[in-house]
């Protein structure tokens, strides 16, 4: 199932609305990389509220996206893991090193907000 | 074929004799209730049994005991006595009655009874063995049964309380906008440590907080599995988008969290809780500012 890429303002929002399968993850991984620079997008926001298993292909999908559109030069934010997936993820030594995450779609704005316009207080950090 | 028939004839008599002679007993204490019941209230008393009750609380709960206990004889059945056992139980556990005094009880009830057959059938020594082949089995059943309840039922209350305890002793309490804290008191088993995660992770969603602030100074310390498990929680917790600052780690528990190698980019740790409070404070853009009214005494 393919994911819908949504363009608001200066971001783009990719909300995951079911399981995915390594390819559909490879397909969103293009699509994003491949759209950030064509919109000019400063931000990026992937939305993973509906999944409720991240598993070691998806993490790295996701540490890939997010490092590669800093490249690019835009940043990324994960957003919406579950408690349960979150804990899940570390006990398999999953953890997205280097990738930012909030709570939710409005936390991720927030944070994408201070990000890109350069405001000086900063409550994340990011390793 | 003729064998099998004759092997199970004996076995059937007996069985039935068992049965007529039970039924014999259960008549006699029947007729006897009103005078047996009187001489093991009596008894209970002077035993200084269920002291936690009254003369007349013993009394009923004495009839109502006799009742069972005759009706578990005669029926051979023993649902009835354990759904009253339990039942008693509920009642008299939270009045401080131990358990020697409810198994004590029932043995006194069972010797009164023995009694009163020695009493009865003195003149003939073998019914009276007979007799009490077939009363000793189930009395002892029954006895039992009531023990077996009355522990059960405390074993289940004690349960409870232990989910009680654990319940309260991780309490999420937010401080301020996107602030929470979790003091944590006293030892951590891995099933705290599985609670404590939840509750952390759960708090961390439903008050859509930024900062944690986890302090241990109230824990003495820690295993290398818990404090792994406390690493991971951290780390789950970013990935939540929060920021878990730990708070007053003992000399033992940072011994732990460096014996196993803790990445310590990945922890941020603080030497006390007012510490981290305004660490986490400082991370949310608070500035507390001393005014000038606050620094008077007050009146």
């Amino acid at each position: 199932m393919q994911v819908p890429i949504l363009k608001q303002g200066a971001y783009l929002i990719a909300t995951v609305q079911s399981a995915l399968t390594d390819e559909d993850l490879k397909q969103l991984r293009d699509a994003l990389v491949g759209q950030v620079s064509k919109v000019r997008a400063r931000g990026v926001i992937v939305d993973v509220t509906a999944l409720d298993v991240i598993d070691s292909f998806a993490t790295r999908t996701l540490r890939d996206v997010a490092h590669m559109i800093r490249l690019r030069g835009a940043e990324t934010v994960i957003v919406g893991i579950q408690p349960e997936v979150a804990f899940s993820m570390v006990k398999l030594g999953l953890s997205l090193e280097g990738v930012a995450t909030a709570l939710d779609l409005e936390e991720g704005l927030a944070y994408l907000d201070r990000k890109v316009k350069g405001h000086n207080h900063e409550v994340r950090t990011h390793r | 074929m003729s064998d099998v028939k004759e092997l199970a004839t004996p076995t059937e008599r007996r069985l039935e004799s068992t049965a007529s002679l039970l039924r014999e007993l259960v008549a006699h204490l029947t007729q006897q209730r009103a005078q047996l019941r009187e001489e093991w209230a009596q008894l209970i008393t002077e035993a200084k049994l269920l002291t936690a009750m009254t003369k007349e609380e013993i009394f009923a709960e004495a009839t109502s005991v006799y009742d069972n206990y005759v009706e578990a004889l005669e029926t051979g059945t023993y649902e009835a006595l354990q759904a009253y056992a339990r039942n008693l139980s509920e009642r008299i556990i939270p009045r401080g009655v131990e358990t020697h005094e409810v198994v004590g009880i029932v043995l006194l009830l069972r010797d009164v009874l023995a009694r009163s057959l020695f009493g009865k059938y003195r003149d003939d020594f073998n019914k009276l063995n007979r007799i009490l082949d077939a009363y000793e089995p189930a009395a002892n059943r029954i006895a039992i049964t009531v023990a077996v309840g009355f522990v059960q039922e405390r074993e289940r209350i004690i349960r409870e309380q232990q989910e009680a305890i654990r319940e309260l002793s991780t309490p999420v309490l937010q401080v301020r906008e996107r602030l929470l804290i979790l003091p944590i008191i006293g030892v951590i088993d891995p099933q705290r440590a599985r609670q404590l995660t939840e509750q952390l992770l759960r708090g961390i969603r439903t008050n859509r907080a930024k900062v944690v602030v986890l302090d241990i100074t109230g824990v003495p310390y820690i295993d290398s599995a818990v404090a792994n498990h406390l690493v991971q929680t951290v780390e789950a917790a970013r990935l939540l988008g929060a920021i878990v600052i730990v708070t007053g780690l003992s000399p033992e528990i940072a011994q732990t969290l460096v014996n196993i190698g803790v990445d310590l980019g990945k922890m941020n740790t603080v030497g006390d809780l007012q510490g981290g409070i305004e660490e986490a404070e400082r991370l949310l853009g608070y500035r507390v500012v001393l005014t000038k009214e606050a620094t008077e005494e007050p009146a």
